[in-house]
């Protein structure tokens, strides 16, 4: 036996779907699985071409749920049409919408989710790779329930490749109402940002801790702005309110693999360094010549980041 | 208004981790309260003193040998706690610890059942949708404010872009993000108030669950070795290290080679 069907939870963004999306139905692909899609929102025909040309064959459209948190309207409809066309998983984005969907799923179908996914293996049977203890190692789990498995898959843990497939089958489901009452979204609030994205950008330049108070949070920006890349921030000085949690990487924020990671006073916590530990090349500055980063980074200076960052800034100024 | 907060003694995460034998985190050292859950106590707490009548109380699974983690979150001004501990637990699945807690929690009407987004050992992070789930409660999560209005509950909840406003109908399940507010540090009258506040430990035959509904449904096949990338160079700055940080950048083409 081997891997025959997998589907994909799609999630709408924009008029297209997120790229973790495009990287899942790429994975699902790569096993050998016919690969049916699933998503919402108004724009199921632009997303019946993209998901096809990554390599689903069919799309499941839901068609407008309302300004509503996903979640539930889009396991309940899941839930009711696996009833006959069971998959042998569902892969799902490790979003916020994401995590959600495969908690409602789960209770729903009585079904456990594998969660924090990096890899796949299929065979015989499908095997989930986990990274644990900050990546030094890897679990390989399976599920031993019935199928469907419900796997939840973080970003980047495929490369997204577009073969240029047919537009998928676009199969129009009207949305199952879900047994909980549901929670509105009353007011969508998009914080500025100027610059690439921070998961789509070639060079990141993350601040931690060590820089020592929000106000030097600017040398950071200076310097992403300097590389043409995007300011990141490790957990403690999202959770200290220095920076919005968008610029948040690591376990529980983005997974970022630019070509230069520059870690400025962030020591290297296991939550961090999950999120970017597939840069190409990782450069650290950090006080403290002992702190993790420096294990896995390929240029290390020991050294004050208020000294050594303004004097980087000067020195690619009177580059330019 | 009513608040349980769902919290979990986890191994002091300061110390390094390790599998046991049957690849389960090792859980033999001393336990400490989720610093992730502290921040959703504090919200309950500070609900509660809004509403100005209601308890926060909270609710647990795990090894009830050593409880001192949850009288930590009772001095905080929790009121009391019940812990969900039994050997057939052992191992428990996401969706087993929720299947236990929502029992609980089905004994009592709360208004409200606060969790963090995830906890600091496991990171599963799918518990507290899957709680809201079995107990048929709308869920906000990631939310980095929580305002009752009401008969509502009105979140901020983080996404991508910034954040949305969200609102839902009471009972209801929100997970709160670290960080979102201050959590207030245990004071000495707080330290003592609870040492005699209850806390029940609850099995499973208690709680009327079927040990045959709650087998962990999940195999590690193996544990690889990852291999890491080895440590690069590294320098002590003298005063040029941002000129040493320039010539890699110009070494791997991020900057052009200067032409001096």
């Amino acid at each position: 036996m081997s891997i025959a069907d997998l589907w994909v939870i799609a999630e709408p963004s924009g008029d297209g779907v997120t790229s973790t999306s495009k990287e899942l139905i790429t994975g699902a692909r790569r096993l050998g699985a016919t690969v049916t899609a699933v998503s919402w929102g108004l724009h199921g025909d632009d997303i019946a071409e993209i998901v096809g040309s990554f390599g689903a064959q069919r799309l499941m459209d839901l068609g407008d749920i309302g300004a509503v948190l996903p979640a539930g309207v889009v396991a309940s409809t899941v839930s009711s049409l696996l009833g006959d066309d069971t998959p042998d998983a569902v892969l799902i984005p490790a979003s916020n919408d994401g995590r959600d969907i495969a908690g409602r799923l789960s209770a729903q179908l009585d079904l456990p989710v594998l969660t924090n996914v990096t890899g796949l293996r299929g065979g015989d049977e499908l095997l989930t790779e986990h990274p644990v203890f900050g990546g030094t190692q890897t679990v390989l789990a399976r599920s031993r329930a019935s199928s469907p498995g419900l796997i939840v898959v973080r970003a980047k843990s495929f490369v997204a490749e577009d073969t240029a497939g047919a537009r998928a089958q676009r199969v129009a489901v009207s949305p199952t109402s879900s047994s909980s009452r549901s929670a509105t979204i009353r007011a969508s609030h998009v914080e500025e940002r100027s610059g690439p994205a921070l998961e789509d950008a070639k060079v990141v330049v993350s601040g931690g801790r060590g820089l020592g108070d929000a106000a030097s949070y600017e040398l950071i920006e200076e310097l992403a702005r300097l590389l043409h890349g995007a300011p990141g921030a490790s957990r403690a000085i999202v959770d200290a309110g220095w920076v919005p949690y968008s610029h948040q990487v690591g376990q529980t924020g983005k997974t970022v693999k630019p070509d230069l990671y520059i870690a400025c006073g962030i020591s290297g916590a296991t939550q961090h360094m999950v999120g970017m530990k597939g840069a190409s090349n990782i450069v650290a500055i950090n006080k403290d010549p002992d702190a993790p980063i420096f294990s896995i980074c390929d240029f290390g200076v020991v050294g004050d980041v208020q000294t050594v960052l303004p004097a980087l800034i000067a020195a690619l100024k009177a580059r330019s | 208004m009513n608040v349980v907060v769902c919290v979990k003694q986890i191994p002091d995460p300061a110390s390094p981790q390790s599998f046991d034998d049957t690849n389960r985190l090792n859980r033999t050292g001393k336990l400490v309260l989720d610093e992730a859950d502290t921040y959703g106590v504090e919200v309950a707490l500070r609900l509660v003193e809004a509403a100005g009548e209601g308890e926060v109380s909270l609710v647990s699974m795990g090894d009830a040998t050593d409880v001192s983690a949850l009288r930590s979150a009772l001095a905080m001004g929790a009121m009391r706690a019940a812990i969900v501990s039994d050997p057939v637990l052992r191992g428990a699945d996401a969706l087993t610890t929720a299947k236990a807690l929502a029992a609980v929690i089905s004994r009592e009407t709360p208004d409200l059942v606060l969790c963090a987004t995830e906890s600091s050992d496991g990171y599963t992070g799918t518990l507290p949708v899957q709680l809201a789930q079995l107990l048929d409660l709308p869920a906000l999560t990631f939310a980095t404010s929580v305002v009752v209005e009401g008969d509502t509950v009105v979140v901020h909840r983080q996404t991508e872009a910034g954040y949305d406003e969200v609102v839902a109908q009471l009972p209801a399940v929100v997970t709160v993000t670290a960080g979102v507010v201050a959590p207030r540090y245990a004071t000495f009258k707080g330290i003592m108030a609870a040492k005699s506040r209850p806390v029940t430990v609850l099995s499973v035959a208690d709680l009327g669950l079927d040990a045959a509904s709650l087998d962990a449904r999940q195999d590690v096949v193996a544990v690889e070795t990852v291999v890491t990338k080895t440590a690069g160079e590294k320098y002590v700055d003298d005063g040029d290290g941002a000129a040493r940080i320039v010539a890699f950048l110009e070494r791997i083409k991020v900057l052009s080679v200067s032409p001096s």
